[in-house]
């Protein structure tokens, strides 16, 4: 079984539209499990018509809650705050409370209240999902706004599809990364056997692929590199097609601009449904390639 | 005022509007605008600002750093860390950076006073000048995880502590347009927090609406924000994002036609007002109906007290 997770740097280049056209060829040659580490802005689901089989809550960190009965006003919580999380009332009397959004669930207030008059409380921090979907199981989330812990959340779901992936003999788990360089990325590439990185012959995409792609060598994943939207700018596509022959990685495919693309998300499917055009004939193309270097 | 520029899906023009908004209202009158990239993990507003750095600090968190000599392996430290960022195994006390918070509980625990701070870098700071505007950027450091201590220290470096309530937001302020990055996770809530307004660059699709909901559902449900949007590469899609900004009340304050030549403009780092001039007039008004939200939400406040 062999791990690929999809990467940019670089937000919106297309690593959802080209995972979900991956899955429906892939799935036609050989078993596949789906995984959208992109916790908290989770869109492959929108193009894949999952039908949901499982939820289970997802609890993480905790948050600090002050309780205003034994609470003494001494203000000592508030000193020992690093997170800017602990509310000073401004009122003829003191009173402390904490900003749950801001609170990181250290509980250095808690161990310092001489009162202990601060409880700390379990997070629960979002859900995830196993779903069914055309070409294998999907597995997904959703991470609650203000909530902490994506990495934690992203490492669950990988966790859960590998143990599938191995359980039903699936040669391929295809990982929907998410933007970035952070922990969420970190946490999705743990594992993987190849990152493919999607980029767009722009300055900006130019600029992260080379940190993203940092990011990933330091980490030791292997690369492969998609250049989409290709023929928005010749000369910065072939800036990035000379960037991979120096750093010998390889360039799996330029997939040209449509509005095709928009109008598949739009029906709710891969774009690679219709069967045929020069999106989807390059996507081809790029799968192949991908194969190739994935199951060496 | 702080403006913060987000979006929840990614790619869609946050950085563009940035950076022309803080262009179109330089030489105004009032402070110089200042752009603050809060995209630390992958920050672009520079590559279209080209500005000239004069001041660069190193930015980190504070990690435990233990005295062999003081330490009596009681393992107090591991036992009150939240994180499993430190561990005390035989007579050896292991620190995990990476997953170290930087929150001092450790240090503040130890019975013997066997730990002290000290600085790990995760990134740096710059800040400088660019075409009549103030700038700012944070960069985490590749291979580091944590992209909140980043911005949190970004934002203390550069803006001005938050005036009371009562005084009002107005063009004599200087405007700190701050770019978020995509997503709506943590280093998203950091970049939005204690901002006056948030405005939502999105792109008529299902995957733009889908992300502005929890954008929304972060910005205005749990930190208590305005927000605005402006559909980018409006034409393109459907009428989903339309539909859901009427129902929920949230302002279009502007739309951007699909058109290859910002695109293309984009691609080679000039920004939007230098290809379209007529965008600059456009976008100063678009400032003045946020500057006029924010007035009229104080003026609010300051009426029922709060």
């Amino acid at each position: 079984m062999k791990q690929l997770v999809v990467l940019s740097g670089k937000g919106g280049t297309g690593k959802t539209t080209l995972a979900a056209a991956f899955a429906q060829i892939a799935s036609q040659e050989s078993a596949v499990v789906l995984a959208d580490a992109d916790v908290d802005a989770a869109n492959l689901e929108l193009v894949l018509a999952p039908e949901e089989r499982e939820r289970h809550e997802f609890w993480s960190g905790q948050v600090a809650v002050i309780d205003p009965a034994l609470c003494s006003a001494c203000g000592i919580c508030k000193q020992v705050c690093r997170f800017e999380a602990i509310l000073e009332s401004q009122g003829p009397e003191s009173s402390f409370m904490v900003d749950p959004l801001a609170c990181e669930g250290c509980a250095a207030c808690f161990y310092q209240c001489p009162q202990e008059a601060i409880r700390m409380e379990d997070q629960l921090a979002g859900l995830w999902f196993r779903s069914d979907t055309r070409f294998g199981p999907l597995f997904h989330a959703h991470l609650f706004a203000g909530q902490e812990n994506s990495g934690k959340l992203v490492t669950l779901i990988k966790q859960q599809a590998r143990l599938l992936a191995l359980d039903r003999g699936a040669d391929l788990l295809l990982v929907d990364g998410p933007p970035g360089i952070g922990c969420p990325v970190i946490s999705a590439s743990a594992g993987a056997d190849m990152a493919l990185h999607v980029v767009e012959p722009t300055i900006s995409g130019v600029h992260d692929l080379e940190r993203i792609m940092a990011t990933t060598d330091h980490f030791g994943l292997p690369s492969l590199v998609i250049i989409n939207k290709a023929d928005l700018n010749l000369s910065r596509a072939q800036e990035i097609t000379a960037y991979c022959r120096e750093r010998k990685v390889p360039l799996v495919g330029e997939i040209p601009y449509d509005v095709d693309v928009t109008k598949a998300m739009v029906r709710g499917e891969p774009v690679t449904s219709n069967g045929r055009g020069p999106v989807t004939e390059a996507i081809r193309g790029a799968w192949s390639r991908i194969r190739e270097g994935l199951f060496a | 005022m702080i403006l913060a520029v987000a979006s929840g899906k990614g790619g869609t023009g946050k950085t563009t509007i940035a950076v022309s908004l803080a262009l179109s209202l330089a030489g105004g009158e009032g402070p110089a605008p200042m752009v603050v990239d809060c995209d630390v993990e992958e920050p672009n507003a520079a590559l279209f600002l080209r500005p000239e750095i004069l001041e660069r600090e190193e930015v980190g968190q504070l990690i435990p750093e233990i005295d062999a000599a003081k330490c009596n392996y009681c393992g107090e430290c591991a036992r009150v860390c939240q994180y499993n960022a430190i561990a005390v195994v035989a007579e050896r006390v292991l620190v995990f950076p990476e997953l170290c918070h930087g929150c001092g509980s450790c240090t503040l625990n130890c019975p013997q006073g066997a730990i002290r701070e000290v600085l790990n870098v995760m990134g740096v700071m710059e800040r400088g000048v660019a075409s009549g505007i103030d700038f700012a950027q944070g960069r985490l450091n590749v291979g580091e995880p944590m992209a909140v201590p980043i911005i949190r220290a970004l934002k203390r470096w550069v803006l001005p502590p938050r005036p009371p309530t009562s005084e009002k937001a107005s063009t004599q302020d200087r405007v700190h347009i701050l770019d978020a990055p995509p997503g709506n996770a943590c280093p998203v809530v950091e970049t939005m927090r204690g901002a006056d307004f948030v405005l939502m660059v999105t792109e008529p699709t299902p995957f733009g609406l889908h992300d502005l909901r929890l954008a929304v559902d972060v910005a205005r449900g749990e930190l208590g924000l305005p927000v605005g949007v402006v559909i980018n590469r409006d034409g393109i899609g459907d009428q989903g994002v339309e539909a859901f900004c009427k129902a929920e009340e949230i302002p279009i304050l502007m739309r951007i036609p699909l058109d290859r030549r910002i695109a293309e403009a984009y691609s080679e780092g000039l920004p939007l007002i230098e290809v379209l001039p007529s965008w600059r007039e456009k976008l100063r008004v678009l400032y003045g109906q946020i500057l006029e939200i924010v007035e009229q939400r104080v003026q609010r406040k300051v009426g029922e007290g709060t």
